[in-house]
């Protein structure tokens, strides 16, 4: 059994991590964006955009190529923007690029790792790389190695790891030096169900429970919905849409799914023209968007009145899905 | 006493400055490649001629008749330095030739570049780790050899002839080291294979060397040793050893040319190290 003091090493009483020396009064969100503009020769990765992430765990989504690694990249200074100003922790990109990466963790998308080296020597070395002393960047590494689930692996070179096992190893290097803030550009890239549901679950907690803020990049839906409180869509290098999740998904109840007796065709007709909005769906399903002041007897009553059987009505709960496809549909 | 959870803890430590990071890249590339047999066989080899040189001032020390053939110079040390560069090369190829290609295959960069450090500190760290152990083949038993030779005839008098030998040592050993870890950094980051980049830098030494002396064959003089690589070290060694030159280049013009190898070495490795590579 082991037995140890509950405290983070070098200092007593299990603080949490202080202040650094530029930060001042806590930013009002923990990543902005103002008319960022990106370029790769003559495209355009990033088209004048401008974003607030919050403190707390946000969703990047996007479909491939929507430009969510060039932000990332931005961000962490690797890719010099052509317009805009970027704030990361209320410090700017451009002239506070070391002390943004002194508190920022970065999990890169692709495999990536100091070639020779066993996880925990990896992972030490990353926190001496970001200030951390070497003794306490050793107890560290132990440390996030065993939260990250690889404690039995620690001592095997990253070479000789599985897929999952490296996206593992890269999250452990990405907290090692405890960041306040997390970029994680496809964490559940090429991992089996059950691995990516153990890193959902860490993900989850380091931003739920740990009070580290994140932001997740990824075009997996179920992965945003389950591990962020907000969202930020990006589209053909734009931001689709903004904010917190429950919100964008809308009140629950004034979406229904409706199924009826015979051709929909004709029911979806009556209800357009009595002003509910109404799309067919996959098989026989139909989805109506009941707007304020009216509700499901209403759609009863029509269906009543035109001689149509309902089947099937329940409440549709919106899913990220249906924002999702919204946003980038509108573009 | 609370049971330890191997949960995530908030780290509440003391942060050390980001300047230090070149060290720790530095630090943890020695360790790694002192870990290698190869390389301890190298270095036990690469001072094999520090102590027959030591030996020969002893004996040049005690017995006097051989004080002619043996006894020390500013030609000696240079000769030294000159044989020493086969070490330079073996290590400059087995140490040098992966230190950027490695973390290019493995997809080290990022992840380098999103600590707290700069490309500056990322390069000067990977420059020191070869310029440790080239040094440690050049001027360290270079000045050893110096403080031996003072040491066994038991006075100054052949350090204050030749005062300039220690700086002259210095310039020359950091001068060849600086300019061979440019070099090779710069062939480790166009690459993510070690042993092309060893064949590369193979290529500069010998093939400029090649093309050198069959110039040489053809025109009949040393005027285009700055054509070579180790042609124009050697020359620009002379120069600051205050030795007749051997070949008829003007020093300048072999300086320009390693001056030039170390602009586009620099060069390369600005566009090279990066934290993501864009193709436009």
């Amino acid at each position: 059994m082991t037995v140890a003091t509950d405290q983070p090493p070098g200092l007593p009483g299990g603080s949490p991590s202080p202040a650094p020396p530029l930060a001042g009064t806590p930013p009002a969100a923990a990543v902005s964006l103002d008319g960022v503009t990106v370029e790769y020769g003559k495209n355009k990765a990033l088209k004048d955009v401008s974003a607030s992430f919050p403190i707390g765990a946000v969703g990047l989504l996007g479909p491939n190529g929507a430009g969510k690694s060039t932000m990332i990249k931005s961000l962490l200074g690797f890719i010099a923007p052509t317009a805009g100003r970027m704030r990361v922790l209320g410090l700017d990109v451009t002239t506070h690029p070391q002390e943004i990466r002194a508190r920022i963790g970065y999990m890169p998308e692709n495999d990536g790792h100091m070639p020779g080296m066993n996880a925990v020597a990896f992972v030490a070395y990353c926190g001496e790389l970001a200030g951390l002393p070497a003794v306490d960047s050793m107890q560290r590494a132990h440390e996030v190695l065993y939260y990250v689930g690889l404690g039995e692996a620690r001592y095997r070179n990253v070479e000789t790891f599985s897929t999952g096992m490296k996206q593992r190893v890269k999250l452990a290097q990405a907290l090692v030096h405890d960041p306040d803030l997390l970029f994680l550009d496809e964490p559940t890239n090429g991992m089996d169900p059950k691995g990516r549901d153990e890193m959902l679950e860490l993900i989850r907690d380091l931003g739920h429970n740990k009070n580290v803020s994140l932001i997740l990049s990824s075009h997996l839906l179920p992965d945003v919905e389950y591990t962020c409180d907000h969202l930020v869509v990006l589209d053909k290098g734009r931001v689709a849409t903004s904010g917190r999740i429950g919100e964008l998904k809308g009140p629950a109840g004034s979406v229904y799914e409706l199924r009826i007796k015979g051709e929909p065709e004709a029911f979806i007709a009556v209800l357009q023209a009595n002003g509910l909005e109404c799309h067919a769906t996959d098989e026989d399903v139909m989805r109506v968007f009941v707007p304020g002041g009216k509700t499901a007897r209403d759609v009863f009553a029509l269906a009543a009145a035109h001689g149509h059987q309902v089947r099937h009505l329940r409440p549709s709960v919106p899913t990220l899905e249906d924002v999702f496809a919204k946003a980038v549909g509108q573009e | 006493m609370p049971i330890h959870d191997q949960s995530y803890r908030r780290y509440g430590g003391a942060r050390e400055s980001a300047q230090r990071a070149w060290q720790v890249i530095a630090l943890a590339g020695i360790k790694s490649v002192l870990r290698k047999r190869v390389m301890l066989g190298i270095l036990f080899g690469a001072w094999v001629q520090f102590i027959v040189r030591l030996v020969a001032f002893y004996v040049s020390e005690s017995f006097q008749q051989t004080a002619a053939l043996l006894g020390p110079s500013a030609q000696t040390f240079r000769d030294f330095l000159s044989t020493q560069n086969f070490f330079v090369f073996l290590i400059a190829v087995y140490v040098g030739s992966g230190l950027i290609a490695s973390d290019r295959k493995a997809n080290a960069l990022q992840i380098y570049l999103s600590k707290p450090l700069t490309r500056i500190d990322y390069v000067a760290g990977k420059m020191a780790i070869l310029a440790s152990f080239l040094l440690f083949v050049t001027w360290v038993p270079a000045i050893l050899l110096l403080v031996g030779q003072i040491l066994l005839s038991g006075s100054f008098a052949f350090a204050r002839a030749n005062a300039t030998l220690f700086p002259s040592i210095t310039l020359f050993s950091f001068l060849e080291v600086f300019i061979v870890c440019c070099t090779v950094l710069a062939l480790s980051s166009l690459s993510t294979s070690t042993r092309y980049v060893a064949v590369m830098f193979a290529g500069v030494m010998f093939f400029t060397d090649t093309v050198f002396n069959v110039m040489r064959l053809v025109t009949g003089s040393t005027t285009v040793s700055w054509m070579s690589f180790t042609g124009s070290l050697a020359q620009v060694g002379d120069a600051i050893f205050r030795l007749p030159l051997r070949y008829t280049t003007p020093v300048s013009v072999s300086f320009i040319v390693l001056a030039a190898l170390v602009v586009i070495s620099l060069s390369v490795l600005e566009r090279r190290v990066r934290g993501v590579e864009v193709v436009a």
